[in-house]
């Protein structure tokens, strides 16, 4: 049911270069179009195991650029400007061959919908809005 | 005033090709996330960009369905690919924790991608305009259906004068859930409707508010 009044369209007309090429995207990922998202969520952080080399595929080289300090998946894919299923294929070869390594959310409550958040991490959020 | 706006997405690099912010310290070592979500034009990037630490960022997720729905794009293409869009702010906490702050569109396709994306945050704020309550129902209906615990925040756009709790009556929102006034253009009103989410989520939590 749409509501009475619609919503405008959510896509960009400003910056759409990803929504044009999709064989960009096929290229970068070598075809393949599917992630596990449970493998990295967006708020993974990603650090550098190595620099990166000649030889490697650029998008490659540029995620093990950017992720000398920790970056969030997400911050990847804003930079890369990819979207975030292809960033996590992108991610999933460099974590196998040893390149980065994944700094996880500690509470990834994927399929108990009822859990809540830790008490003390909430008071570590509260803690740190309250001092900003 | 500077009114940030969805419109003006920024992934500026510098020459060394890394991002041009303040890179988070190497001693981070959990991310956490929230959910603004709301109608068009709501005010959901300037509440990003009124506590973000940099300035808000644009990315897309895509997702290819079979035969789930008509999408105009796809029409064109020949594909059924589904394009979101959500703009992303942070805040780091401490030297340990960063928390990631994503505005996110309220619309029925959206909420393909929730799973995909938002699975695992703390809680959700609903922003609201009075003008357009309508907008949120849909919000208020998915979030319940995916158990994701959130407060209801009217940001105000001197609009007609409306009482908390007519605006409660026509969410049909339950006397627990909180439901509070905000101006999403300042930093202390945006930061206290964080705080007023985690305090929520704190008594859900330690079982002194239950579920509603």
């Amino acid at each position: 049911m749409s509501g009475p009044d619609r919503p405008d369209r959510p896509g960009r007309t400003s910056r759409s270069a990803r929504e044009e090429s999709p064989d960009r995207l096929y290229t970068v990922t070598g075809g393949r179009s599917h992630s596990d998202p449970k493998e990295f969520d967006l708020v993974t952080l990603v650090v550098s195991e190595c620099s990166p080399t000649i030889t490697m595929q650029s998008e490659h080289a540029a995620i093990l650029r950017i992720c000398q300090s920790p970056t969030a998946v997400v911050e990847l894919a804003a930079d890369l400007d990819l979207p975030i299923s292809i960033v996590r294929i992108l991610l999933g070869d460099l974590l196998s061959s040893g390149r980065i390594t994944a700094r996880h959310p500690r509470s990834t409550a994927t399929d108990t919908a009822s859990s809540l958040p830790d008490p003390d991490v909430l008071k570590q959020v509260l803690v740190g809005l309250r001092n900003l | 005033m500077d009114f940030a706006t969805s419109e003006q997405p920024v992934s500026g690099t510098a020459e060394d090709g890394l991002p041009e912010r303040t890179p988070l310290s190497a001693s981070t070592t959990q991310g956490l996330k929230i959910v603004v979500v709301g109608g068009f034009g709501v005010g959901k990037t300037t509440m990003v960009s009124s506590v973000s630490d940099i300035r808000p960022l644009n990315t897309e997720e895509t997702m290819t369905q079979a035969g789930e729905g008509i999408d105009d794009l796809s029409a064109v293409r020949g594909k059924t690919t589904t394009t979101i869009a959500f703009d992303f702010g942070r805040i780091s906490l401490n030297e340990r924790t960063v928390l990631y702050l994503f505005g996110a569109p309220g619309q029925e396709r959206f909420w393909f991608l929730w799973n995909r994306l938002f699975s695992g945050t703390l809680g959700a704020v609903v922003l609201v305009d009075t003008r357009r309550l309508a907008d949120s129902w849909y919000a208020i209906d998915r979030l319940e259906h995916h158990g994701t615990p959130f407060i209801v925040a009217r940001n105000d756009f001197g609009g007609p004068e409306h009482t908390t709790e007519q605006i409660r009556d026509a969410l049909d929102l339950p006397e627990s859930v909180p439901l509070i006034n905000c101006d999403a253009r300042s930093r202390e009103s945006s930061k206290e409707v964080l705080i007023t989410l985690v305090d929520y989520l704190y008594a859900l939590s330690a079982g002194h508010v239950h579920r509603p």
